[in-house]
């Protein structure tokens, strides 16, 4: 059997597989639209179930074109040396549980992208919007671009795993609430170091882990349990291999100047125990 | 949290209960002593002394070789004040102690009016015979996921199929699910004798939001995961291996409000589980932070279905509150193949009393508007629903199925059960039965396969008594009790409460 009829096989008797192609590289490429014609594409059911078949099929690199918004690509994700590559835009969820492969979208991602996120490798050359990493207790994300609402939110580490999220751009409001542990780092690249990068609520009942700011974060930006601090030696050793790792990423260079950066950290790993009272009987 | 109080000043609140040992009857052995959790019992000068903090869990009192330890109240202390009650009084007292907002656990414990305790059930008289359970078959089986509404079958060829795949669907032998109590709220010991239990019942356990013990694993096919605002432990893994999903918006304690593990009980155990650092507060947010609305609730369940592969039910949970049939009715246009109700009376391991006592709705009301709402709108054929929050009894089960689930929920029960006294004190986490506790010593207290028995007894003898129902109404499938409210009547003083659940009045017949 040649791999290439072995792979139409784990597609299965069923699938019209007229949009999945053997690149020249050895990957496969899987159509999300028809090129042609507008407004036809798969749904995010027919493309998940095809990324899934490719993957049980053993594909190692997969490119998904003409993506228009298709949610849940890649959620459960578990092959540490699988590659998706996407072309134009995920939708909701992206890498939803991802637990080891690596998922590097040319475009901007939606809301959501990692959730949940155990381990592997998320990079978007563009924008990535609310609640990016949410819960995320592994892996790294790199966001070339801005991001929105509610990101990092809830991160947490264990047992020496450590999730990472870099954001090249800003960040809105409740940037790293609730979060438990791992670091966010926002590099601030396409503003004046001057102006802050990220929004009101900073850290809301953040009690574990950091967040690394190129610029200023002022007091009225925190959220409740946070505070500010400048970057320590061991901060910035840790930093430099992560702005190392994000310059590779998306060939760019980021400027350092670390004594102008912010670290916002949790006041304390139980920010609400004296909030209540347990002994009345 | 703060220190436990030891010492008084003179404005606390007096100690409620007191241990009084008959010194005659006592060995001085001193078990009560080391047993007492809560270290209310010193051994001073070569005898018992009761030295304030008791919370009367009965440790010492079971505990005791010689039966020489009661526990009393001590309500002598407070003039009488229907008002102003003891309760109130105490609960004033401590807040003006410590400032804070009282913690508490368990169900209420207010006596609000239960109105499963003023409906009577109906039973068969010659015009529709009873049937005996010991002597026909009288089935009890449940079936929990999407339900097909009509089942398509197509000729094809000398062979019939049948149509649309119907979906996953999961069988129980009894109407009975053990709630979602998670690893931490409970010991690694507790939550074993659940599954255990469980799994010798066919019957369905929850993970609770704790995550899942790589040890419990071969009780998958039993466990419901649980995926709550803070995704303790939620892996593709742990999605893929249970038999069911159940994404987790409310809990009938605390609606409306997250979860807190205090950091006293984020053991190495809670912490590899629940996948968070050791020692800090585990926080489940109040939201799910990527759900605002009913299209966001729909998204999850997408991304939890696309994760399992469609293979196994993925559900709702929501806490009774008063818009409930509108949030089930959505709830099930977003997708969830079963929806599971908890009202207000249900149990917790740490909630603010505030919430506990005054927010939500009684399961009663909320399990028969849902039934009534989803109905109407020709969506209840096409869901399971599940109904807790304080199924006490196999009467309560009976007149929640009655009322319009197809299954019921129960958590305190069957930790009373294993042990548990109902004392109130699980979020503070040294619980003398070894139930809601991860200090090792009182963990090792619960023999899970003691425990597990106890439930699997408690189970099946509410299984033989909802038989015993049946059969005298003449009904002999369960699935032929769920929301036929024309066996039950309303007996209390409220109609209109009633008329909300479409339950008619005693004395009004069938016609």
């Amino acid at each position: 059997m040649t791999k290439a009829e072995a792979f139409r096989r784990a597609l299965g008797p069923t699938t019209d597989d007229s949009h999945i192609t053997r690149l020249d590289s050895g990957a496969v490429s899987v159509r999300a639209n028809a090129e042609d014609v507008p407004r036809q594409h798969m749904g995010y059911r027919e493309l998940n179930e095809v990324v899934r078949r490719l993957i049980a099929a053993g594909e190692k690199h997969i490119v998904l074109e003409g993506v228009v918004g298709q949610r849940y690509i890649a959620s459960t994700a578990s092959a540490k040396d699988l590659y998706i590559e996407i072309h134009g835009t995920p939708g909701n969820d992206l890498g939803a549980f991802l637990d080891g492969p690596t998922i590097e979208v040319f475009g901007n991602a939606q809301d959501q992208t990692g959730n949940t996120m155990n381990a592997g490798r998320i990079i978007v050359h563009g924008n990535a919007w609310d609640v990016t990493g949410f819960a995320a207790r592994g892996g790294t994300i790199l966001i070339k671009g801005n991001t929105g609402y509610r990101v990092g939110i809830h991160m947490k580490e264990y047992c020496g795993v450590h999730p990472t999220l870099v954001i090249g751009g800003t960040a809105k409001d409740y940037l790293g609430e609730y979060m438990a542990g791992g670091t966010i780092v926002i590099l601030n690249l396409n503003a004046a170091i001057s102006r802050s990068p990220v929004g009101l609520n900073v850290g809301a009942g953040i009690h574990g882990g950091k967040m690394l700011i190129r610029g200023r974060v002022q007091k009225h930006q925190l959220g409740p349990g946070a505070s500010t601090a400048s970057l320590s030696q061991a901060d910035i050793e840790e930093l430099e291999p992560i702005v190392k790792e994000f310059e590779k990423a998306f060939a760019v260079e980021a400027p350092r100047a670390y004594e102008r950066w912010t670290k916002v950290v949790p006041t304390s790993s139980r920010p609400f125990s004296g909030h209540y009272d347990p002994t009345c009987v | 949290m703060s220190p436990e109080r030891k010492t008084r000043s003179e404005l606390e609140a007096p100690e409620r209960y007191r241990q009084v040992i008959d010194y005659e009857l006592c060995k001085r052995c001193k078990k009560c002593v080391n047993e007492c959790s809560f270290r209310a019992l010193e051994f001073v000068d070569g005898r018992v002394e009761p030295v304030g903090g008791c919370v009367a869990c009965g440790r010492c009192i079971n505990v005791c070789p010689a039966d020489a330890i009661e526990i009393r109240m001590l309500p002598s202390q407070f003039p009488p004040h229907a008002n102003f009650n003891e309760r109130v009084r105490r609960a004033i007292m401590s807040q003006a102690s410590t400032g804070g907002v009282l913690l508490t656990s368990c169900g209420t414990d207010v006596s609000h009016p239960v109105v499963f305790d003023e409906m009577l059930l109906d039973a068969a008289q010659v015009t529709n015979p009873a049937i005996d359970p010991l002597r026909e078959p009288v089935e009890t089986a449940t079936f929990v996921g999407k339900r097909p509404g009509a089942i398509e079958v197509h000729e094809d060829g000398d062979r019939f199929r049948m149509g649309d795949d119907p979906g996953p669907m999961i069988a129980m032998d009894m109407p009975i699910m053990i709630g979602h109590i998670s690893l931490g709220s409970v010991s690694y010991n507790a939550q074993k004798a659940l599954f255990m239990a469980a799994n010798e019942l066919n019957i369905l356990a929850g993970s609770g939001e704790g995550g899942l013990h790589k040890d419990f694993l071969p009780f998958a096919k039993n466990i419901v995961s649980e995926v709550a605002s803070g995704r303790f432990g939620v892996t593709g893994e742990y999605l893929k291996r249970t038999a069911a999903v159940e994404i987790k918006i409310g809990q009938g304690a605390k609606p409306g409000h997250g979860g807190h593990l205090p950091g006293e009980k984020v053991s190495a155990l809670i912490s590899q589980t629940r996948m968070i650092p050791m020692g800090t507060d585990a926080l489940s947010p109040y939201p799910h932070h990527d759900i605002y609305s009913i299209e966001d609730l729909q998204q999850l369940l997408s991304v939890v279905k696309e994760s399992t592969e469609y293979k196994v039910p993925v559900g709702v949970k929501i806490a009774a509150v008063h818009n409930i049939g509108a949030i089930a009715s959505g709830a099930v246009r977003a997708g969830a193949d079963f929806i599971t109700i908890d009202g207000f009376r249900g149990g917790t391991g740490s909630t603010p009393r505030i919430i506990r006592d005054h927010v939500g709705l009684p399961i009663e009301v909320a399990v028969s508007v849902v039934d009534q709402r989803l109905t109407k709108e020709g969506l209840r054929n096409k869901v399971t629903v599940f109904a807790g929050g304080s199924i006490r009894s196999s009467a309560d089960m009976i007149k929640a199925i009655a009322l319009g689930a197809d299954s019921v929920m129960i958590c305190t029960a069957a930790l009373v059960a294993m042990g548990c006294r109902v004392c109130q004190q699980c979020h503070r986490g040294i619980c003398s039965w070894g139930i809601a506790t991860q200090r090792e010593e009182l963990v090792a207290r619960l023999d899970p396969a003691i425990a597990s028995a106890r439930v699997v007894r408690l189970l099946r003898s509410w299984n033989e008594e909802l038989k015993e129902v049946m059969g005298a109404m003449g009904i002999d499938s369960v699935e032929a009790l769920v929301g036929n409210r024309d066996r039950l009547r309303y007996f209390g003083p409220n109609p209109r409460i009633a008329e909300i659940m479409g339950v008619k009045h005693v004395g009004e017949g069938w016609g």
